[in-house]
């Protein structure tokens, strides 16, 4: 459990990270290594250099922006978990961070690095594609952003260019009341999730959906919003049964993951039950709350 | 390459391979062998310290890449050679330990959980050991000695209310 050799820089702007990765295809950025160091210590990756981009002041951040919430690629889990922001006008993330990892991971470990590493097990991912975030990243001098549905291309594959450094992700923030659910499963707290389920709703001062976004992780490669539900449940006042068959129908396509632990059958059926599940708890939520006005 | 640790208040200058981990550090270079080497894959906890008072594993992280921090290893938890802290003696007396191999990380772990929660809830010291395996407890002292601790800890030094 020792890793293979590698050089180390710690480049004091993006620019020479940039330039550093890309004069070196083995190279490879670490943030808070939370994931990486693991792969590189069981020597399933070995980079031929790591440029270390956690101290760049530059890219940690969470700030407010026009409908959003825009989060710095380094920022800490912890942090963010921590961040008023967040707590106050992003509940889904807020709600969705204690599922990550540890307390001690959590302490090290980067928004950022978790989108960039693709797991299909990651909360972070689940809740950038049910809210429909944008990943914005820089590429040698030019840059661009990537909506999360298009940033995730498979089980820890994704869009980001071989150079390329994540630097910030942009959550859209709902102007409505808001209420938010999520729910996991797996054989132990914090171990890698079967199935995944986050859900945000909000309501018309009638009771009616207004809107509801809704997503499963972990079942499946990448996370997935399930837009077919939110359509069958929009304008409703949604019961267990709407819910369960909207969510039914919805997942109808999906292509599940199988493994010794669990099953492709099995990981539908649970996502099934724990997105119905994740919105009558956003639907709850919302309710009990009153929402969050913004 | 030339790394400097601030280590249980000890300024260190150590020359480690990139690829050395905090924790191989720790304990071969500093020969600060509390931090122990369990799974070395971010699974087992056994290797918990703290790096500026946080909670962290330091097989997750290179020794390079602690720069310039703080870290505080169970060695640094004593208030003097032969002392306990009140953390180490919850454990001793509820019998919070059995091998002792997971011990020094849980009581990091806990300690970083009191630091910021005087008053945790049984739940909270779930969740706060909840990435610390042991093998031999069945958890039920330790988070028994962590609440003693706890409640030990807010009873001490209390100013007097006015």
């Amino acid at each position: 459990m020792k890793a293979a050799a590698f050089a180390y820089s710690r480049p004091s702007g993006l620019d020479e990270a940039c330039a550093l990765l890309a004069a070196d295809d083995g190279a490879r950025v670490i943030a808070g290594g939370q994931t990486l160091v693991p792969l590189m210590a069981m020597r399933l990756a070995r980079p031929t250099r790591l440029v270390d981009i956690a101290r760049l002041s530059e890219l940690a951040f969470v700030r407010e922006d026009t409908d959003a919430i825009v989060i710095g690629a380094t920022t800490t889990q912890r942090a963010a978990e921590r961040h008023a922001l967040v707590r106050d006008k992003l509940p889904l993330l807020a709600r969705a961070l204690p599922w990550v990892g540890h307390a001690a991971t959590r302490a090290r470990g980067t928004i950022g690095g978790s989108l960039a590493n693709a797991d299909p097990a990651a909360e972070i991912g689940l809740v950038a594609v049910t809210l429909d975030a944008e990943l914005v990243f820089r590429n040698g001098a030019g840059g661009s952003q990537l909506r999360a549905a298009e940033f995730f291309l498979g089980a820890m594959v994704t869009a980001l260019p071989a150079a390329g450094i994540l630097t910030a992700v942009r959550f859209p923030v709902w102007r409505e009341r808001v209420g938010v659910g999520f729910q996991e499963m797996s054989s132990r707290k914090s171990d890698f999730a079967f199935a995944a389920a986050a859900a945000q709703v909000a309501l018309h001062p009638d009771g009616t959906v207004a809107r509801v976004a809704a997503g499963i992780g972990a079942a499946t490669e990448t996370p997935i919003r399930l837009y077919a539900a939110a359509d069958a449940l929009q304008g409703t006042r949604p019961t267990p049964d709407t819910i369960r068959s909207a969510v039914t129908a919805a997942l109808a396509d999906i292509n599940p993951m199988a493994d010794l632990h669990a099953s492709a059958d099995y990981r539908r059926r649970l996502a099934g039950s724990l997105a119905s599940r994740a919105i009558a708890e956003a639907l709850e939520n919302a309710k009990q709350s009153g929402g969050h006005v913004h | 390459m030339s790394t400097e640790l601030t280590v249980n208040s000890h300024r260190y200058r150590v020359e480690v391979e990139p690829r050395t981990t905090l924790l191989d550090c720790l304990r071969d270079t500093l020969g600060l062998t509390g931090a122990h080497a369990g799974c070395e894959h971010g699974v087992c906890g056994a290797c918990t310290v703290l790096l500026d008072g946080a909670a962290v594993r330091s097989c997750l992280m290179f020794a390079v890449q602690a720069d310039g921090r703080e870290i505080t290893t169970i060695e640094g938890l004593t208030p003097a050679p032969g002392e306990l802290s009140v953390l180490q003696d919850a454990f001793c007396e509820t019998h919070g330990l059995q091998c002792g191999y997971c011990t020094p990380a849980m009581i990091l772990a806990a300690h970083a959980l009191l630091a910021g929660n005087p008053a945790p809830t049984r739940d909270d010291i779930v969740e706060a050991i909840s990435g610390n395996i042991c093998r031999c407890t069945g958890y039920a002292q330790i988070v028994e000695a962590v609440a003693l601790a706890a409640e030990r800890l807010r009873g001490a030094n209390r100013p007097v209310e006015a």
